[in-house]
């Protein structure tokens, strides 16, 4: 793991070797508004906690550029981010793809929703039908006022 | 010598948490209140013995000690003092001890402010604290100590990591952990009431300040976590969802459920199982955090020195600690009684509902952040769940809780009324039709998204005002009242904040010549040049900006890219405009032509409209808890426990 | 057995799922373009700016493809193991991708430190690291007769790995 954070520190050193970075960074807002919106969702993998929008990896610059050349071809979002998996793995997609081994993180939090909801639900109508109120006696009540009044004060 | 004294007293402590984890547990068990009585005085000496082992560390950082190898992996001679000091808990070692010190230090904060319980629940409170206490103790003192000298002491060390120094990591630790450890006397409590077999009103009572308070701790601890990201980090982003977030976010949403269960409990009798499994969640998914930030098995920004051996020993220790507290939650449960009768409509249903959906987000942060190593485990590979996953799943779970804020106060207790609350609420509704319609047209363009949130936001303000306007009539409301609309209140500004700046928000990337400018948001950013200037133990290129609206001129920006002597990874300081209705942020990406004087810059301008209202909102929550633990309520000394017992009584009838 | 134990389990199933979690390393992440053909390129050569080299041309042999630079602080330490290998007699053909490099400074690391590879491609733009899904440099292909990727080292090689994952395989694929 150190070696990939020594890599991680070195890419981003090396940045005289790139000096080509696209002039006006924003040529056509329209490209650079979709540049924005795919690579918020991908990761980075060089410094692996970054979105490929935020990084300021050598590797990111370079991929947001490729990026960037994929959509002036023409090519949909979906078919810049098969780009980026057919490479580098589901590992990029900070949006998981949904497929068998995910439809649990999917369906997860709304099964988990319905089920509290629901288990909700039937607690309390159960409850109602167990708990009975037993009121307390004039006297009992007297006391408990009693007491509580003394901790007021 | 120091750093041994520090070593030892830190040993002396174990001893002593071990004796008060062990002794009065006992003696409130067989009624001994000789075994009762040592809890005090043991919890006492071991806030004072593990505070010499704090102090030790620090001064061997403060005279940089670099025979000590945890202070000569964390700093250097160059670094300024204050950035010395903090870097006692800048790595695994030193935030540890941290933890440790904050735990025993809640633990004598309980033992000196308990005076009215009963001996035998504070010696219960404070055995179980000291039995945590003894847990993490082992664990700093056989695989994480501090304290190891190194045989040849280097002439310097090596420095704090860069993106720690800076103020807000002197305070965001520490105030995080604080939240984190608090969640360790809540769970002290409930575990005390399973094992005296006492779950009561008055546990509730009890252990509600507590909880508040530990809950203030994480809420603005997080904040401020979230606020360090963002001036910091430098890309403009103030959630990441990453693993480590996540960590704390999930004992705080269910920290926040139990806040509200507990007010059930002390007030009605009900729910006292659910209030002590979510008082054991919240500490369990401290720990929880613990062991996922320390043994490495997620990947995050926060990458400290992970090791396997860590995790190891976490693992163990979070599988004894909680799966212990389970097994008597299991024991005891079916015999705690159900507490008083209530109807479908009626608050004690409206914060059920509400504890419901938070542990269902927290479920939903934890599937998420678990889910990569569920896949990995079963040999599916490598995949990410980042934030367009937790931002689908987490909105809408949170949509319905925004309603349920503003019908949940004005609900009353067993039954409620429900056309009466409409008839009570319909301004509100109206509120936040109108919202919902004019606001976002105002701030520019409408969008279903932000249109949803402002009226949620309508609903809770409108709502908040009519509850106020009602209550005062019927005489001055309590501190703790005041505290609950407060926090209510922040949680509207925080959803304005959030739904305004991920809606509104602009961002461009340019390459900037000297005198070239960029608009964004309506402001231009005038790049005037880069400086190269020297700070304590780095080299900044200090960027200048004229920030200005409709011509007129209105102040200097000055973004820094750092190169620190220690390290190779640049450091970015950006420079933002703070507003009451936005931020506008620059920030220097790097030179395009470094070998050209005054050459061009890559540069990033956002305009982040409303963006400081997430934190202003964390205040106000956070100042809404203290005030709830503030109520005189809690302080007021219980004559007898009879007292609190009949008053559990009253209430359940 | 009472809904009370239900917490219990749900933990324990927990804990189980971290235990293994703590064996797998996160930061190894799988190559999709094992057990696909090597992706297709030609660029010029490090020591030679008119000839070019392309993956096509190793056709019918087993071969390394070894991505390094000089900027690449590991790659030092992966070096001589490399040099070490191609001087056995049964060594197989490695390949190096000089990798967004300056190309003097690729010639002079190489004449400093030994040049194991038969050549070097100069990838100077990168283009064909993302081809290859490069992300940390050093990192290594093992590519089979048909061309196609049969193993990927994301790193530096150790003796380890060379000695018991890639040698048996080049033995495998060489039969």
């Amino acid at each position: 793991m150190k070696l990939f954070l020594v890599a991680c520190a070195a890419l981003s050193l090396c940045l005289p070797l790139h000096a080509k970075e696209a002039a006006p960074l924003a040529e056509d807002p329209v490209v650079e508004k979709r540049l924005i919106n795919i690579s918020e969702e991908l990761r980075c993998l060089v410094c692996q906690n970054e979105s490929l929008a935020g990084s300021q990896a050598e590797l990111a610059k370079d991929l947001r550029e490729e990026v960037r050349g994929l959509i002036k071809e023409g090519k949909s979002d979906s078919e810049v981010k098969d780009f980026l998996v057919s490479r580098y793995g589901d590992f990029v997609l900070y949006r998981p793809q949904i497929k068998p081994s995910t439809y649990l993180l999917w369906a997860g939090p709304f099964l988990l929703l319905f089920i509290g909801l629901f288990t909700l639900f039937r607690f309390l109508k159960q409850r109602s039908k167990e708990v009975v109120d037993t009121p307390l006696s004039d006297e009992e009540k007297k006391r408990a006022e009693a007491l509580l009044k003394d901790a007021q004060s | 010598m120091i750093p041994e004294l520090g070593h030892f007293a830190l040993i002396l402590a174990f001893f002593v948490s071990l004796v008060q984890g062990v002794l009065p547990l006992v003696g409130a068990h067989k009624n001994r209140a000789d075994w009762v009585a040592v809890a005090r005085p043991a919890t006492a000496a071991s806030f004072l013995l593990v505070g010499v082992s704090f102090a030790c560390l620090t001064w061997a950082f403060y005279v940089n000690d670099f025979s000590v190898e945890y202070v000569a992996g964390h700093s250097n001679t160059q670094l300024p003092t204050m950035y010395r000091l903090s870097a006692v808990w800048g790595g695994h070692e030193g935030s540890l001890l941290l933890w440790v010190f904050m735990l025993v230090g809640w633990a004598a904060a309980v033992a000196a402010f308990s005076r009215q319980l009963p001996a035998a629940m504070v010696a219960r409170v404070l055995g179980v604290l000291g039995l945590v206490t003894v847990g993490l103790m082992a664990f700093v003192l056989l695989t994480s100590n501090p304290f190891d000298r190194l045989m040849s002491p280097p002439a310097e060390g090596r420095s704090l990591n860069p993106l720690l120094q800076d103020p807000g990591l002197i305070y965001h630790p520490p105030l995080l952990y604080m939240g984190y450890v608090g969640m360790a006397v809540a769970y002290a409590f409930a575990m005390a009431a399973l094992l005296a077999g006492q779950l009561d009103a008055a546990w509730a009572r009890w252990s509600r300040p507590w909880t508040t308070v530990a809950w203030v701790f994480l809420t603005l601890g997080i904040a401020l976590g979230s606020w360090w990201a963002y001036y910091e980090l430098g890309w403009g982003g103030w959630w990441f969802w990453d693993p480590v977030e996540n960590a704390s976010f999930m004992p705080w949403l269910v920290c926040t459920a139990l806040i509200h269960s507990l007010a059930v409990t002390e007030k009605r009798g009900s729910f006292k199982n659910w209030t002590v499994l979510l008082a054991i969640a919240a500490f369990s998914l401290s720990l929880l955090g613990t062991f996922l930030v320390r043994s490495g098995v997620l990947t995050s920004v926060h990458a400290f020195a992970t090791d396997p051996k860590r995790g190891l020993f976490i693992l163990i220790l979070l599988a004894v600690v909680v799966g212990a507290s389970l097994l008597l939650f299991a024991a005891r449960a079916p015999k705690v009684s159900p507490g008083g009768r209530f109807e479908l409509i009626s608050r004690e249903t409206f914060l059920l509902v509400n504890n419901v959906l938070l542990v269902v987000a927290c479920g939903a942060v934890l599937l998420g952040t678990l889910y990569p190593l569920i896949v990995d485990a079963f040999g599916g590979g490598k995949i990410s769940v980042g934030p367009p996953y937790f931002n689908a799943v987490f909105i809408p779970i949170m949509l319905p809780l925004l309603v349920l804020v503003a019908l949940g106060p004005v609900a009353r207790w067993k039954q409620a009324d429900l056309p009466a609350m409409l008839k009570k609420l319909w301004p509100a509704a109206v509120a936040a039709v109108a919202a919902g319609i004019v606001l976002p047209m105002l701030a520019g363009e409408w969008h279903a998204y932000v249109a949803l949130a402002l009226a949620l936001v309508g609903w809770m303000s409108a709502a908040l005002v009519l509850q106020t306007i009602d209550r005062l009539k019927a005489g001055s409301p309590t501190a703790s009242w005041w505290g609950m609309q407060i926090a209510h209140f922040g949680l509207a500004v925080m959803v304005v904040g959030i739904a305004m700046v991920s809606t509104y928000q602009e961002e461009r990337d340019v390459r900037m010549e000297p005198g070239e400018t960029v608009s964004v948001g309506g402001y231009t950013f005038k790049f005037l040049g880069v400086k190269e200037s020297r700070g304590p133990n780095y080299t900044a290129d200090v960027g200048t900006f004229e920030l200005s609206q409709d011509g007129k001129l209105m102040r200097l920006l000055h973004p820094e890219k750092r190169a620190y002597d220690t390290s190779q990874m640049p450091m970015t300081e950006a420079a933002i405009d703070a507003g009451f209705t936005r931020d506008v942020y620059v920030s220097l990406a790097e030179p395009l032509s470094p070998d050209v004087e005054n050459g061009p810059w890559a540069v990033r301008v956002y305009f982040k409209p409303f963006v400081d209202w997430i934190w202003g909102g964390s205040l106000l929550m956070a100042l809404g808890g203290l005030l709830a633990a503030a109520d005189r309520r809690y302080r007021i000394r219980a004559k007898s426990s009879a007292a609190v017992a009949a008053n559990a009584a009253g209430a359940a009838a | 057995m009472n809904k009370f134990t239900l917490p219990l389990v749900g933990f324990i199933a927990l804990v189980a799922l971290l235990a293994v979690g703590l064996g797998l390393n996160p930061r190894e992440v799988p190559s999709p373009l094992v057990g696909k053909p090597a992706p297709d390129f030609k660029v010029p050569q490090l020591h030679d700016p008119n000839a070019s080299f392309s993956p096509n041309e190793m056709l019918g042999k087993v071969w390394l493809f070894n991505v390094w630079a000089s900027w690449c602080v590991s790659c030092r330490e992966e070096h001589p193991i490399i040099v070490e290998y191609t001087k056995r007699p049964d060594a197989i053909p490695v390949i190096g991708l000089n990798y967004k490099d300056k190309r003097e400074d690729g010639q002079r690391w190489l004449a400093r430190f030994g040049d194991p590879y038969v050549l070097s491609a100069f990838d100077l733009d990168g283009r064909v690291g993302i081809n290859y899904g490069v992300y940390g440099v050093p990192e290594t292909y093992l590519i089979d007769k048909q061309g196609v990727i049969r193993f990927k080292q994301i790193g530096p090689i150790t003796p380890t790995v060379l000695e018991e994952k890639i040698l048996p395989l080049i033995k495998e694929l060489n039969k």
